[in-house]
C-alpha cells in the first residue's frame, strides 16, 4: 500500500476549496432564484393575477332588443321577429361535404350560400359557428331540429330582426335599419358616438326617418355576458351575465289608420300629404307617394329592386312630405294677404282693378284668369285667387314684411322632426337674395312673391303649418313623437302669434268661400255638413316660364305637356271651419290644377281624419255621393293589400 | 491516487452496499419525482393515463437502474470512461447524420425500442471522461497548458456537434458542466479568468456591432436577443411563451391557485406545459411555496452530492460525484432562469419533473454513479 504523498494532500485540499467554491456559486444561484420566484409571486403577485384574469376572461357584448315604435293608438309600426337562421359548427361537423349533402337534400337552399358558408368556415376556428342562411322559414327550422342527429354540427338559432308590420304605409316616416356601416362610424351620424355595440359587425342602426333620428333612444343598453376562453379563444364557460337595458318604445303622432287612407289615396301619383292636429301640432298622417317596402331594406335589397327605386323618376325613396320643396302657388297668398292686412297696407274693403294683368317696370305680369276679375276686394281676392290683386298688394307691403308673416306662419323656417332630410325651404327677402345671388332684390321678385312664385320654396309639412297657424292664431308647432318610454312629450299647441284677430277671421272667411261659394276655386270640393265644413286654399304653381309666344297661341293645355314640366298642384285646409281640428296640405308634383286635383285629395283626407274612419256618403254634395262610394270601396281594397293586417300591440 | 493503491477491505460488498448508499440523496430524488407526478397529473386535466403512468413507470426503471449502476464498484466506471465518452460522441455524429428531426433540431436516434438522445448520454459521458483524465493526470501537470487543451478539446468536440443540431441548452450545459470538472481538478485561475473575460468581450462586442458593417449576428438573431429581454415587445410572437410563463408564475402567489385550478394551464395559455415549462404550472398551481419548496429540495440533493464529494477521497470518485452535481444544478438551474424570465428560452428541461424518457434515465444513472463512489469510497 502507497502512503498518500504530500502532493496528494496538496491536490486534495485545492479540490475541497474548488469544491466548496463550486458549491457556493450554486448556492448563490439557487438564492437569485428564490429571490426571483419571491419578487414575481409575492411581490408582483396581483399584477400577474390580474394579467391572469384578462387572459382568461372575455367581455361579449349582448345586443338589447331595438325599441318598438307605435303609432298613437298602440299599432305596431316597427317591431322586432325572431329571426332563424342555420348554422353549422366545424369541429362538431365532422365531414363538412357529407354534412352539407344531408343538409341540402332536406331543406332548399341556394348552393350559393353553401359556398359562401365553407369559405368562412375555412377562414375561421373550427369552433366557430358559422352562419349558412338567415331568415329561414319555421318549416325549415322544424326540419332541422328533427333530423338533429343526422346533421351533427348544424343548428338552427334564433336571433332577432327589425320589422315593419305597415311597410310602404310608414316607410318615410318610420324609416329603416340596417347594418351599421364605415361611413355611418366616421362621417356619418354615429360619429361621435362611441358606444361599443357599434363595433359588433352588422349591428343594426337606424339609416332613415325616425329609425335613425331616434337612435339614440331606441338602441338601449349593451348588456355584457363574461365568459372564460382558453388560449385559441375557445369559450370554456360562462362566468355572469348581464342583460342589457332593451331601448326605449316610442310611439308617434301617426294614426296608422289614417296614415294608411292617406297613401292609399295618394297612390299612382309623385305626391306628398299632411295631416296636422291644429289642438297638439301632433302630425297624424304623414305621407308621400310613391313609397317603398322598408322591410326590403332590412332583409337586404337585391341590387335591381334598389336601382328600380333609385331610377324612378316619381322617386319612391324621397320622403316629400318634408324633403321636398315645392313653389307653393297661390296657397302663399294667405302670406301676402295676412302681411298686407297686418301692415294696414290693404283695407279690407278697398278693391283693386284685374284687367287681366299688371305691367310693373315694363314687364307684363299676367292673372291666371285671362279676362281679369275687375275690381277685387280682399275677400273676393282669397275667394276667387285673383294674381293682380296680390301684385299691387305685395309692392305696397314689400318682400321683407311678406318674408317676416311667411316666417310668422312656418315657412323658410326647418321644422325639427325626427325625419330624415328635412327642408327648411325658402321665405326670401331682401338680405336672402343679396346673401345667396350677390344681386339686389328687385320689384319683380317681389311680384312673383307675392303668389308664391319665383324664389319661394315650402314643404307640405310647412305649408300645413301655415294652415294650421291660420286657423288657430297659434304658433302650433309640429310634433311626430308622442311618448317616449311612456312619457308624453311636449305639446306643440304653441302661443299666439299676436296677429290681429279681424284680420284672421276675415282670411278664414275667405278661405271658407273658396270651397263653399259657388264662385270660389275650391267649389268642387265643397262638402255639405256643417258638423265637415272645410275652409282652404288651392295653388298651382308652375315650374317652367310660359313665353310671350306661347301666351299669344292661346295657354297650353298641362295635359300636353310632357310629366314633368307640368304645374304642381297644392292645396291647403282646415276643417271644421268654426272649430278647426285638423289642417292638411296635399301637393302632387305636375298634377295640374290645384283645385281640380289637389283639392279633392284633400277633402277627402280632411274628411277621413274628421270621421276617423270613411266619412258619411251625406257628407259630399248629392251629385258626388255615387262615385266617392266607389272611391272609398276601391281604397279599402289598395289599403288592405297595401300590407299585411296591422298588429295591435 | 487511486484505488487499486488502496486497501479495498473496508468497501462494503454484497447486500451490504444497500446500507451504504447515500439515502437522503434517494429519498430527495423521490420527493422530487412526486412534485413532476402531481404536475402531469394535473397538465392532463386529471387524466392519470396521458402522462403521470408512462413516467411514473420509466421512473421506476431509471430508479431500478440507478440502484445496479450504483451496485457496480465505481473503479469499474472508471475504467468505462473513455468507452464511454467515446460511444456518447460516435452517436453524436451518427445523430448528425441518420438522426430524426423533431422539434426543429436534429437530436434522436431510434434504436427500435427507445429513442436514444446521444446528447443526454454525452453530459455522463463527458464528465466520467473528464474525471478520468484528472484521476490519470500527475497533480503538477494540472495546469500545463498542453494538458489544459486535451480537456478543452474533449468539451469542445460535443458542445460543437450539439450546437449545430441546433440544440442550444445541451451545449450550454455540456460547456458549463465540463468546466466545472476542469475547475474542481485545480487548473490554475488564470484560465478561468482569461476564458470569463473573453466571454464577456464577445458579448460586449455583439451587442457593440449591432447596425455597424461589422455586425457578428444576423438580424434575426439580434431580435430573439430583443425578444428575451423584453418578450413584452412582441406578446404574440416570440415573446408570448415566456410572457404567458410569467403570468402564470406571479399569478401563483404565496400558496398558489390550488391543485389543478391554475387557469394558465388549464385554458392552455402556457406553452409546452408538461416539458420545458412544467414549472410554470407547478409555480401557478402550488405558489411560492411550492417552487420555493421544490428549489430547496434541489439545492438539498446537491449539499449531499457535494459533501459526499469532499468526503471522498478518491479523485475521480470526487470529480465524478462534483460534476454529476453541477450538471443536475444546470439542468434546474437554467431552466428555472428560463421560465422566469432570466435566461433566454433553450429547451432545456426540469430534472426528474418534466415529461421526457431521455433525461431522466440519463439523470438517474448519473445518480447511480454518484452513490457507486459514495459505496465505494475508501475508508
Amino acid at each position: 500500500m502507497k502512503r498518500p504523498t504530500r502532493s496528494d494532500a496538496l491536490i486534495q485540499r485545492r479540490f475541497s476549496r474548488r469544491a466548496l467554491v463550486l458549491g457556493g456559486l450554486q448556492a448563490g444561484v439557487v438564492g437569485v432564484l428564490g429571490w426571483r420566484m419571491h419578487s414575481m409571486q409575492v411581490d408582483h403577485a396581483d399584477e400577474f393575477r390580474m394579467l391572469a384574469e384578462e387572459n382568461r376572461i372575455n367581455i361579449r357584448l349582448l345586443p338589447p332588443a331595438r325599441g318598438l315604435i307605435f303609432d298613437r293608438n298602440g299599432v305596431l309600426l316597427a317591431g322586432n321577429e325572431q329571426n332563424y337562421r342555420i348554422v353549422i359548427t366545424r369541429e362538431d361537423a365532422g365531414d363538412i361535404e357529407e354534412a352539407f349533402a344531408r343538409l341540402t337534400k332536406l331543406v332548399d337552399i341556394d348552393p350559393e350560400l353553401v359556398e359562401r358558408a365553407k369559405e368562412e368556415m375555412a377562414r375561421r376556428s373550427p369552433f366557430v359557428p358559422v352562419t349558412i342562411a338567415d331568415r329561414v322559414a319555421w318549416e325549415d327550422v322544424a326540419k332541422i331540429t328533427a333530423n338533429a342527429p343526422a346533421l351533427p354540427g348544424i343548428t338552427a338559432d334564433v336571433g332577432l330582426s327589425r320589422v315593419y308590420p305597415l311597410g310602404s304605409d310608414t316607410a318615410h316616416v318610420v324609416g329603416y335599419v340596417g347594418p351599421v356601416s364605415d361611413y355611418d362610424l366616421t362621417e356619418g351620424y354615429l360619429a361621435e358616438d362611441d358606444d361599443p355595440l357599434l363595433q359588433i359587425p352588422k349591428f343594426q342602426v337606424g339609416k332613415t326617418g325616425a329609425e335613425s333620428r331616434m337612435e339614440d333612444q331606441l338602441r338601449g343598453s349593451a348588456g355584457t355576458r363574461r365568459i372564460e376562453v382558453n388560449a385559441l379563444g375557445r369559450v370554456m364557460r360562462e362566468l355572469d351575465r348581464e342583460d342589457g337595458d332593451a331601448g326605449a318604445d316610442v310611439q308617434l303622432t301617426i294614426d296608422a289608420h289614417l296614415q294608411r287612407y292617406v297613401q292609399a289615396r295618394l297612390e299612382g301619383e309623385s305626391a306628398a300629404a299632411v295631416v296636422i292636429d291644429t289642438e297638439t301640432g301632433d302630425i297624424r298622417a304623414m305621407a308621400s307617394s310613391p313609397s317603398f317596402d322598408p322591410n326590403l331594406f332590412v332583409r337586404g335589397i337585391s341590387v335591381a329592386d334598389y336601382n328600380g327605386l333609385l331610377n324612378d323618376n316619381h322617386v319612391p325613396l324621397s320622403g316629400k312630405a318634408v324633403s321636398g320643396g315645392y313653389p307653393p302657388g297661390s296657397t302663399f297668398k294667405l302670406v301676402t294677404s295676412l302681411a298686407a292686412l297686418e301692415a294696414g297696407e290693404v283695407e279690407p274693403e278697398e278693391t283693386i282693378w284685374c284687367g287681366g294683368y299688371t305691367n310693373i317696370s315694363g314687364i307684363r305680369f299676367h292673372c291666371w284668369r285671362p279676362g281679369g276679375h275687375g275690381n277685387v276686394s280682399f275677400h273676393e281676392s282669397i275667394k276667387q285667387s285673383c294674381d293682380c290683386y296680390y301684385y299691387e298688394a305685395s309692392q305696397r307691403v314689400g318682400i321683407d314684411k311678406m318674408a317676416e308673416m311667411a316666417r310668422k306662419l312656418g315657412l323658410g323656417v326647418r321644422h325639427d322632426l325626427p325625419l330624415s332630410a328635412i327642408t327648411p325651404g325658402i321665405a326670401p327677402d331682401k338680405a336672402w337674395k343679396r346673401e345667396r345671388y350677390g344681386e339686389e332684390w328687385r320689384i319683380g321678385d317681389t311680384v312673383n312673391a307675392s303668389i308664391g312664385q319665383g324664389y319661394v320654396l315650402a314643404s307640405p309639412l310647412q305649408l300645413a303649418v301655415m294652415t294650421a297657424r291660420v286657423a288657430t292664431g297659434r304658433s302650433v308647432t309640429p310634433r311626430l313623437v308622442h311618448t317616449i318610454d311612456g312619457v308624453e312629450q311636449p305639446s306643440g299647441r304653441g302661443e299666439s302669434l299676436g296677429l290681429n284677430e279681424n284680420n284672421l277671421r276675415r282670411l278664414r272667411a275667405a278661405m271658407y268661400d273658396v270651397v263653399n261659394h259657388q264662385r270660389g276655386t275650391g267649389y268642387g270640393t265643397r262638402t255639405v255638413l256643417d258638423e265637415a265644413k272645410i275652409a282652404g286654399k288651392s295653388g298651382t304653381s308652375q315650374v317652367r316660364r310660359i313665353t310671350p309666344e306661347e301666351r299669344a297661341r292661346g295657354v297650353t293645355s298641362n295635359d300636353d305637356l310632357p310629366w314633368n314640366r307640368r304645374d304642381h298642384a297644392l292645396w291647403v285646409d282646415f276643417a271644421p271651419f268654426d272649430n278647426p281640428r285638423y289642417a292638411v296640405c296635399v301637393v302632387v308634383e305636375h298634377g295640374g290644377g290645384g283645385s281640380s286635383v289637389a283639392g279633392p285629395i284633400g277633402r277627402d283626407i280632411t274628411l277621413q281624419a274628421l270621421y276617423d274612419g270613411d266619412p258619411p256618403l251625406e257628407a259630399y254634395p248629392s251629385n258626388m255621393r255615387g262615385r266617392m262610394a266607389e272611391q272609398q270601396e276601391h281604397i279599402r281594397g289598395l289599403a288592405a293589400q297595401g300590407a299585411t293586417a296591422t298588429i295591435r300591440a | 491516487m487511486s484505488y487499486l493503491e488502496y486497501n479495498t477491505k473496508f468497501v462494503p460488498t454484497g447486500p451490504r452496499k444497500l446500507l451504504y448508499l447515500n439515502w437522503p440523496v434517494i429519498l430527495l430524488i423521490c420527493a422530487v419525482a412526486t412534485f413532476g407526478f402531481l404536475m402531469l397529473y394535473s397538465v392532463a386535466g386529471g387524466n392519470p393515463g396521458t402522462w403521470m403512468l408512462p413516467q411514473l413507470k420509466r421512473f421506476g426503471i431509471g430508479l431500478a437502474l440507478m440502484l445496479v449502476v450504483a451496485m457496480v464498484p465505481i473503479w469499474f466506471w472508471r475504467n468505462m470512461s473513455v468507452l464511454a465518452y467515446l460511444t456518447a460522441l460516435a452517436l453524436l455524429i451518427a445523430v448528425d447524420f441518420f438522426g430524426e428531426v423533431g422539434m426543429g433540431a436534429q437530436r434522436w436516434i431510434d434504436l427500435g425500442f427507445i429513442q436514444l438522445q446521444p446528447s443526454e448520454l454525452m453530459k455522463i459521458g463527458l464528465v466520467m471522461m473528464l474525471a478520468a483524465y484528472y484521476d490519470w493526470l500527475p497533480a503538477k501537470r494540472v495546469s500545463n497548458p498542453i494538458f489544459v487543451a486535451l480537456p478543452l478539446i474533449l468539451i469542445a468536440m460535443p458542445v460543437m456537434l450539439t450546437l449545430v443540431q441546433p440544440d442550444l441548452g445541451t451545449a450550454l450545459l455540456l460547456l458549463l458542466g465540463g468546466g466545472a470538472v476542469i475547475f474542481a481538478a485545480g487548473v490554475h485561475w488564470a484560465y478561468f479568468v482569461t476564458v470569463i473575460a473573453a466571454g464577456a468581450g464577445a458579448v460586449f462586442a455583439v451587442f457593440k456591432s449591432r447596425g455597424t458593417p461589422w455586425q457578428l449576428l444576423e438580424d434575426y438573431q439580434y431580435r430573439r436577443i430583443d425578444t428575451f429581454l423584453d418578450p413584452a415587445n412582441d406578446p404574440l410572437g416570440a415573446g408570448y411563451h415566456i410572457t404567458q410563463a410569467k403570468i402564470a408564475l406571479g399569478s401563483g402567489g404565496w400558496t398558489g391557485r390550488g391543485f389543478m385550478q391554475g387557469t394558465q394551464s388549464r385554458l392552455n395559455f402556457l406553452p409546452e406545459k408538461h416539458t420545458d415549462f412544467i414549472f410554470t404550472t407547478l409555480a401557478e398551481e402550488f405558489g411560492f411555496a411550492g417552487a420555493f419548496g421544490l428549489l430547496l429540495l434541489y439545492a438539498l440533493i446537491i449539499i449531499f452530492c457535494v459533501s459526499s464529494a469532499l468526503t471522498n477521497k478518491d479523485r475521480f470518485a470526487a470529480l465524478l460525484t462534483i460534476g454529476i452535481a453541477t450538471t443536475f444544478f444546470l439542468f434546474f438551474a437554467v431552466n428555472m432562469s428560463m421560465v422566469m424570465g432570466l435566461a433566454p428560452v433553450v429547451g432545456v428541461p426540469l430534472p426528474l419533473v418534466s415529461w421526457g424518457g431521455s433525461a431522466m434515465l440519463i439523470l438517474l444513472v448519473g445518480f447511480g454513479l454518484m452513490q457507486s463512489a459514495h459505496v465505494h469510497k475508501p475508508r
